[in-house]
């Protein structure tokens, strides 16, 4: 086997808590679909047979009983749950499932939305022989108008440093502005072996890591790093300059231990691989003395995708970019067969209708998505806006840019502009909201 | 052919008619032979013919390898060949966690397309080495014999590997003792023995074909290299520097100049290995052959496989250098080792040979692509040769593990590897 899939599905989705407080951000729905929807889809298309996925328990039960939960996969779902307040980081899980992994693991995110071509994160995984091979991409602007919140995003979002050579594949620097003190610091022996190197700012993460296995095994002795994004990566990016990375270092010295049996074979092995590239004329960079890679061991690699679309929905911003395309990711109708729409209503080309809707007359509905089992009544523009499962909306309402979460019901006439209706919450008729604080919406009416 | 020798009797008798159909018997057997002996064209050099093709995709079809495209437009006399681009791997149309390919055979395969594994003697290492996987992870199936099922695992394996880039003659090589040795395991051996005796075997192949047989050329070409010696060598070739690096070890004084060739250039990478080790080196690039040569009093000359007709083939330019050389009366000196040797015969450049991804040819400087729309000019073609054949007229030796052999010798050293296995 060459690959194991972990799906990263235990966050909390702490960055947009109005919307997680009640669904857990795995089950958020995006296009009428659920978030981890997308990146078992994406695993399924590219050829995976089975995926461990790491989860709390509430989502796993949710997954198993809830009927609006379905998750449409033919792959073998390998369901491990941790503890919801065990704030365990993305590290701790990976060593939690130690002993599930044989192999080299692919790491994914729950809530990464993604078009692209795995493959070529794989290939560089696979041809250099790296410990680490990443995903970014460019970050788009978000260009819709986020409820709750007034005027231009705060840049209070710290900044990704990440350095890459000339050919923008070999990662030789990451760091967050958080980490830093000063200015970028940059050692000198980082400089004289890749004289050019790019620093971009403008990178999202997405999050989707693959790893070899004794980055694993070296996890388990090492519990001290929690974070894959926040400490694994930087550590590993790091190593690979470090001085005693020339020598047997704490990654293979910890992998030769765990194979003691297996030393003569892959030694030998390692001598033919040694003789390869000694006779073979391929060299990584040019312009010194070096061997190819330095005669480093370690490589870490990033493939940064140009255009395509890649998500990472962990913001309010972001879901609301992400149910807009979501659509185009896949080929299902936009408006559900079982949905039951009368003759008389105006449903614009990129709006989606959930399963069992009920659309009644002379509503409008433009640039929205509607949710599972939701009742529009009469006279209902809705324009820009999301609206989850089990929504009831009452006659003459108008709702634009907003996101209903589920189960909420709008009274008749309200006017909701721009904003976020909490789960469960009742607007009273004749109502008129507008870009107020979303605090309003979700609990006050809570009472 | 047979002769019919019909003797005058006077009357049909038993014998005259005995003859006649005796030496009718043998012209049938014999052009039975004769097409037997003669082998079909391989279908590598038969792109441009559509059956063939089919062929090939219905074979891969049946092996679940996904059929790699070819890319750009191809000049005419060279239409007959594949042409791949770099840029579109043969592993976006496999399955990720790759289940019908060894995934050390799919490493092997981008390392091989991408050119990260080049120089024929670092392939054949490679594969041999991926094939060692192979084998440490194959089970027999029940009702199956380990020397027929491993031998037709191999088989879409060696198709995968074929078209992430030609096979080389040496890789052939190496595929044939495999499978030979594979079949000659007797059927009551158990599965770790069998197992453990076929990597033994391929590590002793390793051993004996390319480590062993590099030491030994050293030592007779040394024998050839005296002080004062100004040494010509073309592109990187892993035999020749090993025996220039040797020969620098045993004191001996000498130079060299490296020549070098767009768009692989890959006489850096000679030049980088010999002046790292303290060998004072001149580098030019092919144009300023005959400029150079004057000075030159040897030539070292690598090659990728030695014909039956006792042909050189090797990195394009090669034959360019040998004709230079012995128009200035330069010694040219081919080094080769024994499992490189191919009972292929071919007289041109043309017939069977690599086309190497077109937009390799095109040079970014300053941030301008001069070549990057040349798709779109119909009457522009670029042309990426990999091999040429330089013939033995221009060869003065050939230095093997054999010993020193004229170019001629070859087919000896085939029969007599021949009638060693």
């Amino acid at each position: 086997m060459e690959l194991q899939a972990v799906l990263m599905a235990a966050g909390g989705g702490s960055r947009m808590m109005d919307l997680t407080y009640n669904t857990p951000k795995p089950l958020l729905p995006v296009g009428n679909k659920p978030l981890i929807w997308y990146p078992l889809n994406l695993l399924e298309r590219v050829g995976f047979e089975e995926v461990i996925v790491i989860t709390t328990k509430e989502v796993q039960k949710m997954i198993s009983t809830d009927p609006k939960v379905k998750l449409d996969v033919k792959m073998k779902l390998d369901l491990v749950c941790i503890q919801e307040d065990a704030d365990m980081g993305t590290a701790d899980a990976l060593r939690h499932i130690q002993q599930k992994v044989k192999t080299d693991v692919l790491v994914v995110s729950c809530d990464l939305i993604t078009d692209a071509a795995l493959h070529e994160v794989v290939d560089l995984f696979r041809a250099h022989n790296a410990t680490l091979s990443m995903l970014m991409s460019k970050a788009h602007e978000f260009t819709e108008t986020v409820p709750g919140q007034k005027g231009k995003k705060k840049t209070g979002e710290q900044r990704d440093f990440v350095g890459v050579d000339g050919t923008g594949k070999r990662l030789l620097f990451m760091a967050n502005e958080a980490d830093l003190d000063e200015g970028v610091v940059i050692r000198k022996s980082i400089m004289r072996k890749h004289p050019r190197m790019h620093i971009k700012t403008g990178l999202v993460d997405a999050h989707l890591y693959c790893l070899k296995k004794s980055v694993v095994d070296f996890l388990a002795d090492n519990k001290s790093i929690s974070s894959i994004r926040g400490e694994l990566v930087p550590y590993l990016v790091r190593k690979q300059f470090s001085k005693s990375t020339n020598s047997p270092k704490v990654i293979d010295e910890t992998h030769q231990n765990l194979k003691k049996n297996d030393s003569n074979i892959s030694s030998r092995d390692e001598e033919l691989l040694h003789l390869t590239q000694e006779r073979s004329c391929w060299n990584d960079h040019r312009g010194d003395m070096s061997d190819a890679y330095h005669g480093g061991r370690l490589r870490c690699y990033v493939h940064i995708m140009d255009e395509g679309i890649c998500y990472r929905v962990n913001t309010l911003a972001a879901y609301i970019e992400a149910n807009r395309l979501a659509p185009k990711l896949f080929d299902e109708p936009a408006v559900h067969p079982s949905a039951v729409v009368s003759e008389r209503c105006l449903i614009g080309a990129d709006s989606i209708i959930g399963a069992s809707c009920q659309i009644s007359d002379k509503t409008s509905i433009k640039r929205s998505t509607i949710g599972v089992s939701t009742t529009v009544r009469e006279k209902v523009k809705v324009t820009n806006s999301i609206i989850m499962h089990g929504v009831t909306i009452e006659e003459g309402c108008n709702i634009q840019g907003s996101v209903i979460c589920s189960n909420a019901v709008i009274g008749r006439g309200a006017d909701i502009k721009y904003c976020l209706v909490g789960s469960a919450q009742r607007i009273e008729p004749d109502g008129e909201h507008t870009t107020a604080s979303p605090h309003l919406m979700s609990k006050a009416c809570s009472a | 052919g047979t002769s019919v020798v019909v003797y005058m009797v006077p009357q049909y008798s038993s014998i005259h008619i005995a003859a006649v159909v005796v030496s009718m018997f043998s012209t049938i057997i014999c052009g039975f032979l004769f097409l037997l002996v003669v082998k079909r064209l391989p279908e590598h050099v038969q792109v441009d013919d559509p059956a063939v093709v089919k062929r090939l995709a219905k074979k891969l079809e049946r092996q679940q390898i996904p059929l790699r495209s070819d890319y750009g437009y191809k000049v005419s006399l060279f239409s007959h060949l594949h042409q791949y681009s770099r840029k579109a791997p043969l592993t976006q149309l496999l399955s990720i966690p790759s289940t019908v390919i060894h995934p050390s055979i799919v490493r092997l395969g981008l390392q091989y397309s991408q050119g990260i594994v080049a120089g024929s003697n670092a392939r054949s290492v490679a594969l041999l080495h991926a094939f060692k996987q192979v084998i440490r992870d194959y089970t027999t199936p029940p009702n199956e014999e380990l020397s027929r099922d491993l031998v037709n695992k191999l088989k879409p394996y060696i198709s995968f590997l074929n078209q992430c880039r030609p096979l080389s003659a040496s890789m052939g090589n190496a595929i044939k003792y495999i499978k030979k040795e594979i079949s000659n395991i007797p059927s009551q051996c158990k599965e770790e023995e069998a197992k453990t005796k076929l990597l033994t075997c391929i590590d002793r192949y390793i051993e004996e074909k390319i480590v062993l047989a590099a030491k030994a050329i050293s030592k007779y070409a040394i024998e050839k290299i005296s002080d004062g010696d100004v040494i010509l060598v073309y592109g990187y070739s892993s035999l020749v520097n090993n025996i220039l690096c040797e020969a620098f070890e045993k004191s001996r004084k000498f130079r060299v100049i490296v020549v070098d060739s767009r768009p692989r250039l890959e006489g850096r990478e000679a030049l980088r290995r010999l002046v790292q080790r303290g060998i004072s080196c001149t580098y030019v690039l092919i144009s300023a052959l005959s400029y150079i040569l004057p000075e030159v009093s040897k030539v070292f000359l690598g090659a990728h496989a030695l014909l039956a007709n006792g042909y050189v083939m090797s990195r394009v330019g090669t034959s360019q250098i040998a004709l230079v050389a012995r128009t200035y009366n330069v010694p040219v000196l081919v080094c080769c080792e024994t499992y490189k040797f191919c009972e292929r015969v071919q007289t041109d450049s043309f017939v069977s040979n690599e086309l190497d991804d077109p937009d390799d040819l095109m040079v970014t400087r300053k941030g301008k692509t001069q070549l990057e729309n040349w798709q779109d000019v119909s009457s522009l073609g670029l042309l990426n040769l990999v091999y040429d054949v330089t013939p033995p007229d221009f060869v003065d030796l050939v230095i093997t593990d054999l010993g020193m052999i004229p170019c001629t010798s070859v087919p000896v050293v085939l029969r007599v590897k021949n009638l060693d296995q």
